[in-house]
């Protein structure tokens, strides 16, 4: 297969766009569309600060390598989970994301839970309920908390995630299968800052097929953890990336336009308005951030546990 | 002469016959075509290409969980 712009051998074929591209202008073509997502959706602009949370993964190191390119305002913001699984991860994950921030001279935060919090995720999962089923929920809550803490800490304007289609996809269908309707009215590329206290999330990458950013990191010979975290190993989520890319086999695209179908269904008013206003959001009265519950947040909560 | 060619997935190394195209080779080994990227001698190839004798192509899984 040829490149669709020139005579060159292509080196992937993105088949729900019907083009094949070569190294060079596959190399271009992915910076212009984040480019043209980020200005249709009104993600950021030159003007602001962004803050990149980079976990050492293709999809974190790949939109901060696009946005420090394109002459974004972009620092990293790592946060060392204490995750071993028998291969140092967390460790692994910090020094990919080290040596991507000391060779293009960008500023890195780092957040390590175990030092600041006194436990690592796998020692709070292992003492509440939610986590001793769900690590990964343990996960995101504190990742969340601390990101937002971080952003706001720094004067970020905006928090950047590097959430491909993929994701967003089995989220998607995750949230789906149970018809959560908050979930589903709230995902999407933008999630504006409900409260004073929280600031703004975008998802730069969110159109981009897992395999494109994968190949980006790749071919732009960034080093990235190829290891998968211990806990994920029978997620769920991979289990819905894995049926809907046996759908996308059949049907080139299926992933995109189901995702796309949603944004569109959301955009037309299918899903209701979350119950919770933002006025019943308080400051939780150990960290201070804004959450839904009386007294502790759901992150405190589970560090005090 | 050997007419086999070598794919590699992380840990696990198959025996494959050349001369197929890497679409046909991941079908057989059941491997979706939208969860790797292949690779020969580190150049990303696209699935119509031919695999030859003694190829060794590494896949690169691109899914990730969390």
């Amino acid at each position: 297969m040829n490149c669709r712009k020139c005579d060159q051998k292509a080196v992937i074929n993105m088949r729900q766009h019907k083009l094949g591209l070569c190294k060079t202008h596959f190399l271009q073509w992915l910076p212009q569309q984040t480019e043209r997502f980020i200005t249709k959706y009104k993600m950021f602009s030159r003007a602001d600060k962004i803050l990149v949370a980079v976990s050492g993964g293709k999809d974190s190191l790949a939109l901060w390598d696009i946005l420090n390119e394109a002459g974004y305002q972009a620092d990293g913001l790592y946060i060392g989970l204490g995750i071993d699984g028998g291969l140092n991860y967390s460790g692994k994950s910090l020094r990919f994301s080290q040596k991507f921030a000391e060779a293009r001279g960008l500023k890195l935060h780092t957040v390590d839970i175990q030092h600041e919090y006194g436990s690592s995720i796998p020692e709070i999962a292992e003492r509440t309920p939610k986590g001793v089923e769900k690590p990964c929920a343990v996960c995101g809550v504190s990742k969340r908390n601390i990101m937002n803490r971080v952003a706001r800490q720094h004067g970020y304007d905006v928090l950047a995630t590097g959430h491909n289609l993929d994701d967003e996809a089995a989220i998607l269908f995750s949230n789906t299968m149970l018809w959560l309707g908050n979930y589903l009215q709230r995902q999407g590329p933008v999630l504006e800052a409900a409260h004073p206290g929280l600031v703004r999330k975008v998802k730069p990458l969110f159109r981009f097929y897992e395999r494109e950013t994968a190949a980006y990191a790749l071919l732009r010979g960034i080093n990235y953890i190829y290891e998968e975290c211990p806990f994920s190993i029978g997620a769920k989520s991979i289990y819905y990336k894995e049926i809907l890319n046996r759908m996308e086999a059949d049907r080139p695209g299926a992933k995109l336009i189901f995702y796309l179908s949603f944004l569109r269904a959301r955009e037309l008013g299918l899903f209701a308005e979350p119950q919770r206003t933002t006025s019943e959001l308080a400051a939780c009265p150990n960290c201070g951030q804004p959450t839904a519950s009386p007294d502790l947040c759901a992150f405190c909560r589970m560090v005090a546990a | 002469m050997s007419m086999s060619a070598t794919i590699i997935l992380r840990d696990q190394e198959f025996e494959i016959k050349a001369g197929q195209t890497v679409r046909s080779a991941l079908r057989k080994l059941e491997i979706p075509n939208e969860a790797v990227l292949a690779t020969r001698q580190g150049e990303l190839l696209t699935d119509d290409e031919i695999i030859e004798r003694n190829d060794v192509i590494k896949l690169i899984s691109v899914i990730s969980g969390g």
